[in-house]
């Protein structure tokens, strides 16, 4: 599309995040008149899915909604099912959960800040171009990628898609024996993240502040991940069953994406690693939080553009949860608790890679799927990448279109936005008038 | 090896998995479904003699069905994506092997037009025609390599 007189740039696919999506912005007299990202394809189709299939099923069919956080779905799922069915997970199993999303944020991490995100950094058009003069670094962040996978194949079955996952547990639970070479692995994963966090953290970082409402889980004593009730940046605190009493998502035009923001708190909120960083920093565990001291970050980050440096944090924070708890394991007497259905909704939250995940799921009294509810962190934080991206081209209209298209590209992936979860296509249209 | 890249829950995107599951007891092959991120198929084809990936294309104007069959291999210049015009993400996973030594022994694609890779379970009506010809074309990819070479595929 072009306008007549008008400097105008559209770059097809976006790279290097996950899925696709699209981004629009207009400029007039010097001012940016317009941001609108647009995202395709909420899960919807998931939510419709999954009316009238049985009560165990929501695990396994989410999970395919997002194939590099299978274990997120699978978990808030779960607990949401467990909920409508009035138990919660005792603890070794509910230990067994958090060691299993272990995997997946070491794994997820490790992918966005090796192949999707440092490349920016470095000046190079993708991972590939950075493998040709570094191998070695990106062998890293395979290596990170292949202990987590190891360590979900053990307590998931399998690192792509987890089938060992049930409501009220797993089907079979490890013995102490085959968590053994994990950590042998783990050991070597907590190297190499701490060589991580040092090496994202001497990056060049522009110097932006997101003045954002933050929302993240909390669970007082430890780091939150699997499990928590919800606390935002100004005071909020509700527990997930009132999860919908507090965001409100609301349908934007031009797209069938949904903005979601905090009840009675104006406008658009973020939640992710800066947001789980900020609240809960002092639920680091020792050598992450040695290492978020050494990266020069404070007991709160509010830059976006230092996520980078939160999610080695956060991958450190990772491999040593897991090894603390494969070090404490006792294999539970029996691998799941028995749930038995009744009707009424159920809520689960869990802190996904890339933020809170929320489900609910109404069932009958026969475990029948009466209506399910998915926000995705993506969906949660598409207003604030949407704002903050208008004050950053605004403060950059003096670039040339080509190198501003390719700092929007950077910027949008400060969120890591896995709009697999909730897009279709995306590309960058500029129009300056 | 055979690896089946795509998401059932997308329509033609699952032809790669539904040619794979319909491989299951047909070879000694490992099989392998994957959502094909770059990384993934680099640990999953490292040490291969032989990988062979099926997967939904979308060019510009499909025919529904029609597949292609690409071989890549080892020799092959660094910086040639023959699949890039089809739209692959296989060209990623290929550039980036390629940077890190990582290359199957040999790499063959099989690549299918899509009608539709929207949400939604099933494959359209021609894709679903084509996946018990790819399935026949990609054991014969398979067995000649085994006929051939120690079996590392």
């Amino acid at each position: 599309m072009t306008h007549r007189g008008h400097r105008t740039l559209a770059v097809a696919g976006l790279a290097r995040v996950e899925g696709e999506g699209s981004l629009y912005v207009r400029v007039s007299g010097g001012q940016v008149e317009e941001v609108r990202l647009d995202i395709y394809e909420p899960p919807r189709f998931f939510e419709a899915f999954l009316r009238g299939r049985s009560y165990t099923e929501p695990p396994d069919i989410t999970a395919r909604v997002c194939g590099i956080c299978p274990v997120a779905y699978q978990t808030s799922a779960c607990q949401a099912i467990e909920a409508a069915c009035g138990v919660s997970l005792p603890g070794p199993l509910a230990d067994l959960r958090r060691l299993l999303y272990c995997g997946e944020w070491i794994s997820s991490h490790a992918l966005h800040i090796y192949m999707l995100h440092a490349p920016d950094f470095l000046g190079y058009p993708g991972a590939v171009e950075m493998a040709r003069d570094h191998r070695e670094i990106v062998e890293r962040g395979l290596s990170l990628r292949r202990s987590a996978n190891s360590l979900m194949e053990v307590v998931g079955g399998r690192s792509v898609h987890p089938v060992n996952v049930r409501v009220g547990g797993f089907y079979r639970v490890p013995s102490a024996a085959e968590l053994v070479p994990l950590r042998e692995q783990l050991r070597g994963a907590l190297e190499i993240s701490l060589e991580t966090a040092a090496w994202v953290s001497g990056f060049d970082f522009p110097d932006v502040r997101c003045d954002h409402e933050l929302l993240a889980l909390r669970d007082p004593g430890s780091y939150p991940i699997e499990r928590g009730t919800l606390v935002s940046s100004e005071g909020l605190e509700f527990s997930p069953a009132d999860f919908e009493r507090h965001v409100i998502e609301e349908q934007v035009p031009h797209s069938t994406a949904l903005h979601a923001r905090l009840s009675g708190h104006g406008g658009s909120y973020l939640t992710g690693p800066l947001a789980r960083y900020s609240l809960n920093s002092q639920w680091l565990p020792p050598a992450a939080a040695a290492a978020a001291r050494e990266a020069g970050l404070g007991p709160a980050c509010r830059n976006p553009f230092q996520s980078i440096v939160v999610r080695a944090v956060e991958i450190v924070c990772a491999v040593e949860e897991a090894l603390r708890l494969i070090d404490a394991y006792r294999p539970p007497d029996h691998p799941f608790i028995d749930t038995t259905p009744r009707p009424g909704a159920g809520h689960g939250v869990s802190e996904a890679p890339r933020g809170v995940l929320y489900h609910r799921y109404e069932l009958d009294a026969e475990g029948i799927v009466r209506s399910a509810r998915i926000v995705p962190p993506t969906s949660q934080n598409q207003g604030a990448i949407q704002d903050d991206l208008r004050s950053f081209v605004q403060d950059r209209l003096d670039l040339g279109d080509e190198p501003l298209t390719r700092a929007c590209e950077q910027a949008i992936r400060n969120y890591d936005p896995c709009i697999s979860c909730a897009t279709h296509f995306l590309h960058l249209h500029m129009d300056r008038e | 090896m055979v690896i089946g890249v795509g998401n059932e829950f997308r329509r033609d995107d699952g032809i790669g998995p539904e040619v794979v599951s319909r491989l299951r007891g047909r070879t000694p092959a490992e099989l392998l479904v994957s959502d094909g991120e770059p990384s993934r198929m680099l640990e999953a084809w490292t040490g291969a003699a032989l990988a062979v990936v099926v997967d939904a294309v979308r060019p510009g104007r499909p025919v529904p069905g029609r597949p292609h069959r690409i071989v890549v291999d080892q020799a092959d210049l660094p910086g040639a994506r023959p699949v890039s015009s089809h739209g692959l993400d296989l060209g990623d996973a290929i550039a980036l092997a390629r940077a890190l030594g990582r290359m199957p022994d040999r790499l063959i694609i099989h690549a299918v037009e899509a009608a539709d890779t929207g949400l939604g379970v099933g494959l359209t009506p021609a894709v679903a025609a084509a996946a018990d010809g790819l399935a026949e074309a990609v054991l014969r990819d398979v067995q000649a390599a085994f006929q051939s070479s120690p079996p590392a595929c």
